[in-house]
């Protein structure tokens, strides 16, 4: 008979003995691979459809310029109209719109249409016919999106706000969805920089190049034309500039991912091994009648390929399924508002699919080999004897090998980030996991003699058979290790997080009652009259005013937020959650602005350092007096003293507010009065202290809330594979179970001695992943969170969450050995002892 | 005295097919060694089940020591094979994570035996069936025969009244199966207690006080071969 037919004959009568024991693991590794694929899928999608929009907007531009958002002096445009190697300049005034009462401001891209059709010739099929319209001075076209958004069609009027007044603008014509699927309004340039106050301004200059101008030539002599601030270069820039606007939400995304493939991995070689150990005197009895030991262990191998194929091929499958449920409901946003411009739509990659097919069988593989090589190497005499399936396994313990492992994850956590990436940080996560896991038998070992003696017969047994089979006990928790103390980590680093945030937004968000205009975009103000009148409204004990606005620092990069408010060195302190000062104002005559800690890591502006801000009004040099703390904006923050801004910029408005209240004043009288006070009182967003907090938190619980779901489903993974081991092997002990019946156990005392068995074997995995899982913590709260964040977070244990969660695992532990147990003893006792082993 | 009185019981696992027993009787005396012997599948297992109470007869009467063991529940059987029985099975089903000396030890744990009387019947027993110095071994270092004869020690330390082996020696050579048969026999004697041991070879009947052979019909003493008591 060929091996193959061998082969092909034995996993057939695998089957009829136990379908649901060469289910499960494939099943398993359909869930791991499902939940890495769906959550890669999702991702994916989502940001290849923003970048096509964003190519889309730049159409076919060979270069863009691009100045801060206040722009750069339309004079800029007719010089590089006149290049040598320019075949077509166009220019851009792009601003975000607010509109009273909006969430979000309106982008929008305000260009001369018969240039910016040359550089985008779909423009012009687009807005064909309104063209006659699309010079009126208040005339906007608007991507389906946004009409849908502001609830207006071809004809109808709406109002945006201009400084503090509002103005009202006509749709002149909807863009097609497939060309414009963001939210998005299109002007003419002129009506665009009348109605803004924005003459003679420009923020972007797309450029097409005479066919066969060398681009570099063309760039560097447009890049002598360029003021300070502005930039020359490739439009592919704009997916940089979202991937790290979503950064945050997508480590999210990868620690799942990671936790999802870790525990895929484990449970496949935690199945895998247990499948071989279960058949070692089969396995011992193909050896003795002639199958080579190589032949052995590469049937075994392939075996697991096998089985790990048909895993990862149901698993992209079901991937797939997760991921067009969840852009459809989520619509490619899990839960963090940070992609809310993707229309959700799914684009499937059958690249990727098969790398993640491919990436299941070699897990599943990895995962037979290397109990197959020790199941081919044991002399299949001894293997034959009665007993064998239980002894023996694992003698060379590889603890050595486990602490080398977590020793190279150590130093791969004091590596940096790799583009803003924290690959090492991931990297040590995997490498302290798999070592430690590696000490699991070893460990487990120590914590089950250290058990005492017991009087009753069922607990004594217990032990004794723990102790007996520890290899095979280490094996049955290496999966539930992986996902619980992933999770504890997780757990770990989001109560953190939350402490520290909490403990952040005290500190700035100290005032009775917030106030804000439109709120994220930058043409709508407060002037300084309308602050006054505000500061005098009966109840207002005392207020504080604040400009926010956009600063682009560097091309293709987020912009900065510049907070302009009222602080000095000797307040600082008070208002800002400061993790690095400098005291005194050494030799520097330079006004003090401070950081928040992302500056440090994107542009190298530690405490100390001197730098130069491009305000509307000219360059300001200043040197950073301390870093601080900004949940609020990871893409960074700059807070100036409030008079310095305004007496370099020339800019004295205002958009954000705190006012304190007297203590007899009443919230919401005085937020009537404000309204009442101000012509643009609509528009105006107040909160409370309270709600802020609420709001804040809400949204923070939110965005963390598919990840625990997520979690938990990795740890019910986990536990599937317990309770897996569990049953596999109490029906492997059905004749142990019968033999002591015969000799007076009753059954509910062989039910207790599996009870205490599971309840023992999973204390032990939990104990253990409660230490690991606190271990990376501190690579996920001091590294990875660091990285890819931006932001220092203060280390925070939620003991009584943990204390829940490994007791509702213990809980479930005992319910699924007792459970296993009954269904081993149902089969009677008489038989059992029958059947040879 | 009769220990075991077994009157007139019958079993049948499927309607489909002919019963297993029907109408068997059954008397064994107080220390008296006695041998079953019958085809293969004629029901020798299912008679002892029964009289162990592991399973109930469809009809008919099982008397220990005047208990009627059918009408015991699960727990009370339970009891009394812990106090009054040992068993012998042809797998040995000794427990491969215990040492001989922990497997020999399990009745009297399960009796709650304290440790000092435990460990000196323990090493008693190990030392009666040729196993003295053995104690601290794991199973998968003894031989067949070392492992039947582990499983007689712990068949007989509580000291039972009634000791079932069900086809010992199946799995061993001949002359280990003399040898633990030989020592069966004498520990059962050295006990006190009775014997029944269910063997389809004559040779190992002969060591018994009485041979019968079940079959269809019932159980029918062997004439011939009968040899008398001691
Ligand atoms: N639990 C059971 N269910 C159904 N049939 C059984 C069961 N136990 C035994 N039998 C059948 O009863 C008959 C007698 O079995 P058994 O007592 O084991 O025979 P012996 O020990 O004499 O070889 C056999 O035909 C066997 O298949
Ligand atoms: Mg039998």
């Amino acid at each position: 008979m060929s091996p193959l037919r061998l082969w092909l004959m034995l996993w057939r009568a695998q089957w009829h003995e136990g379908p649901l024991r060469m289910t499960v693991p494939v099943l398993a590794i359909a869930l791991g691979i499902a939940l890495a694929a769906a959550v890669y899928f999702v991702n994916h999608s989502a940001l290849e459809e923003f970048e096509q929009a964003a190519r889309r907007l730049a159409g076919e531009a060979d270069l863009v310029v691009r100045g801060p958002s206040e722009g750069f002096a339309e004079d800029l445009y007719p010089q590089i109209a006149k290049l040598e190697g320019v075949a077509v300049a166009s220019p851009v005034l792009a601003i975000d719109v607010s509109l009273p009462g909006a969430p979000r401001p309106l982008p929008v891209i305000a260009l001369d249409p018969f240039r910016a059709t040359r550089v985008q010739p779909g423009l012009l099929g687009e807005i064909a016919g309104g063209l006659r319209g699309f010079f009126e001075p208040d005339g906007i076209f608007l991507s389906m999106r946004a009409a849908d958004a502001l609830e207006a069609g071809t004809g109808d009027r709406f109002e945006v706000l201009v400084g503090n007044a509002p103005r009202s603008v006509r749709v002149l014509g909807l863009l097609s969805d497939t060309a414009y699927p963001q939210a998005l309004g299109i002007m003419d340039i002129a009506a665009a920089q009348w109605m803004f106050g924005r003459l003679g301004r420009l923020t972007r200059i797309d450029i097409r190049l005479v066919r066969g101008a060398a681009l570099a030539d063309v760039h560097s002599s447009i890049e002598l034309l360029l003021p300070a601030g502005v930039t020359v270069a490739a439009p592919a820039i704009d997916s940089d500039r979202l991937a790290s606007a979503t950064r945050a939400y997508r480590v999210n995304l990868s620690m799942l991912a990671l936790v999802a493939v870790l525990t895929g991995a484990f449970l496949v070689l935690a199945t895998q091994s247990l499948a071989i150990l279960r058949r070692r005197p089969a396995l011992a009895l193909l050896r003795a009648l002639g199958v080579t030991r190589g032949g052995l262990e590469r049937a075994l191998i392939a075996e697991g390929v096998v089985l790990g194929l048909i895993g990862a091929a149901l698993g992209v499958a079901l991937g797939l399924l997760v991921a067009r449920w969840a852009m459809r409901v989520l619509a490619g946003d899990l839960g963090a508002g940070q992609l809310a411009g993707a229309t959700g739509s799914l684009a499937v990659q059958p690249l990727e699919m098969l790398a993640f097919v491919a990436a299941g069988s070699v897990f599943a593989g990895l995962g037979a080999w290397l109990p197959a090589r020790e199941a081919a190497a044991r002399s299949p005499a001894l293997a034959l004897k009665s007993g064998d399936a239980q002894a023996g396994v694992g003698t060379t313990r590889p603890w050595r090998a486990g602490l080398i492992l977590m020793g190279l994850g150590g130093v791969l956590a004091l590596l940096p980030a790799i583009q803003g990436v924290p690959l090492f940080g991931y990297g040590a996560v995997a490498l302290l996991l798999t070592g430690a896991v590696l000490l699991v038998p070893d460990v487990a070992e120590r914590l089950l003699g250290s058990v005492p003696a017991m009087r009753r017969a069922p607990l004594a047994l217990a032990v004794a058979q723990l102790r007996g089979s520890t290899a095979q006990v280490s094996i049955g928790l290496v999966a539930i290790i992986a996902s619980f103390s992933l999770m504890v980590a997780m757990a770990i680093m989001v109560h953190s997080f939350r402490e520290s945030f909490v403990a952040w937004l005290d500190t700035v968000v100290p005032a009775d009652m917030q106030l804000r205009v439109g709120q994220v975009g930058s043409t709508a103000t407060l002037t300084e009259t309308d602050e006054i009148a505000v500061s005098r409204i009966e109840g207002v004990a005392r207020s504080e005013f604040r400009r926010v606005l956009p600063l682009a620092l560097r091309r293709g990069a987020v912009p900065v937020a510049l907070i302009a408010m009222p602080i000095d060195e000797a307040s600082a302190a008070e208002r800002l959650v400061l993790v690095k000062a400098v005291r005194g104002r050494g030799p520097s005559q330079l006004p003090p602005v401070w950081v928040s800690e992302a500056m440090v890591d994107l542009y190298g502006w530690g405490p100390g350092t001197e730098v130069v801000l491009p305000l509307a009004g000219g360059d300001l040099a200043a040197r950073v007096a301390g870093a601080y703390r900004d949940y609020g904006r990871s893409g960074g923050s700059i807070v100036i003293p409030r008079k310095v801004y305004a007496s370099a910029s020339g800019d004295s408005a205002v958009n954000e507010g705190s006012l304190w209240l007297a203590r007899t004043a009443d919230a919401a009288a005085v937020e009537a009065a404000i309204r009442a006070r101000a012509p643009f009182g609509e528009a105006l967003q107040i909160r409370t202290a309270a709600e802020v907090r609420d709001i804040s938190l809400r949204n923070f619980d939110r965005a963390f809330a598919i990840t625990y779901a997520l979690e938990a489903i990795a740890v019910f993974i986990g536990l599937l594979g317990v309770s897996v081991a569990a049953a596999s092997t109490a029906l492997a002990r059905r004749a142990e179970f019968g033999m002591l019946r015969h000799i007076g156990l009753r059954r509910r005392q062989v039910v207790t001695m599996l009870a205490a068995e599971g309840v023992l074997t999973s204390a032990i995995g939990v104990c253990f992943a409660l230490l690991l899982g606190g271990l990376l913590s501190l690579a996920l709260v001091y590294v990875i969170n660091r990285q890819s964040f931006l932001w220092s977070i203060d280390l925070a244990v939620p003991w009584l969450a943990l204390a829940v969660l490994a007791a509702t695992l213990l809980i479930a532990a005992a319910i699924t050995a007792t459970l296993s147990g009954r269904a081993a003893l149902s089969g009677d006792a008489v038989r059992a002892v029958r059947e040879d082993w | 005295m009769a220990l075991l009185d077994v009157k007139g019981i019958a079993k049948r696992y499927r309607e489909d097919r002919p019963p297993v027993l029907a109408g068997v009787d059954l008397t064994v005396r107080e220390g008296e060694y006695l041998a079953i012997m019958g085809e293969s599948g004629v029901g020798k297992s299912t008679l002892l089940n029964l009289i162990a109470g592991l399973d109930r007869p469809d009809k008919g009467s099982i008397r220990l020591d005047g208990t009627e063991v059918s009408a015991l529940d699960d727990d009370a059987a339970t009891l009394l094979r812990r106090r009054q029985m040992g068993f012998v099975f042809q797998a040995f089903h000794v427990l491969p994570y215990l040492t001989s000396a922990q497997n020999v030890g399990l009745p009297l744990v399960l009796l709650g035996t304290d440790r000092r009387e435990r460990d000196s019947r323990v090493a008693e027993m190990l030392a009666a069936v040729g196993l003295g110095g053995t104690g601290a071994h794991y199973p998968r270092e003894l031989s067949g025969g070392e492992l039947q004869r582990v499983a007689i020690a712990r068949a007989l330390v509580h000291r039972p009244r009634l000791v079932l082996a069900d086809e010992p020696t199946g799995n061993l050579d001949p002359r280990t199966a003399g040898q633990v048969l030989a020592l069966l026999q004498a520990q059962i004697r050295v006990g006190g207690g009775a014997g029944i041991l269910i063997t389809h070879s004559l040779a190992a009947a002969r060591t018994a006080d009485r041979i019968l052979t079940l079959t269809a019909r019932g159980l029918e003493s062997t004439g011939g071969v009968q040899q008398g008591g001691p």
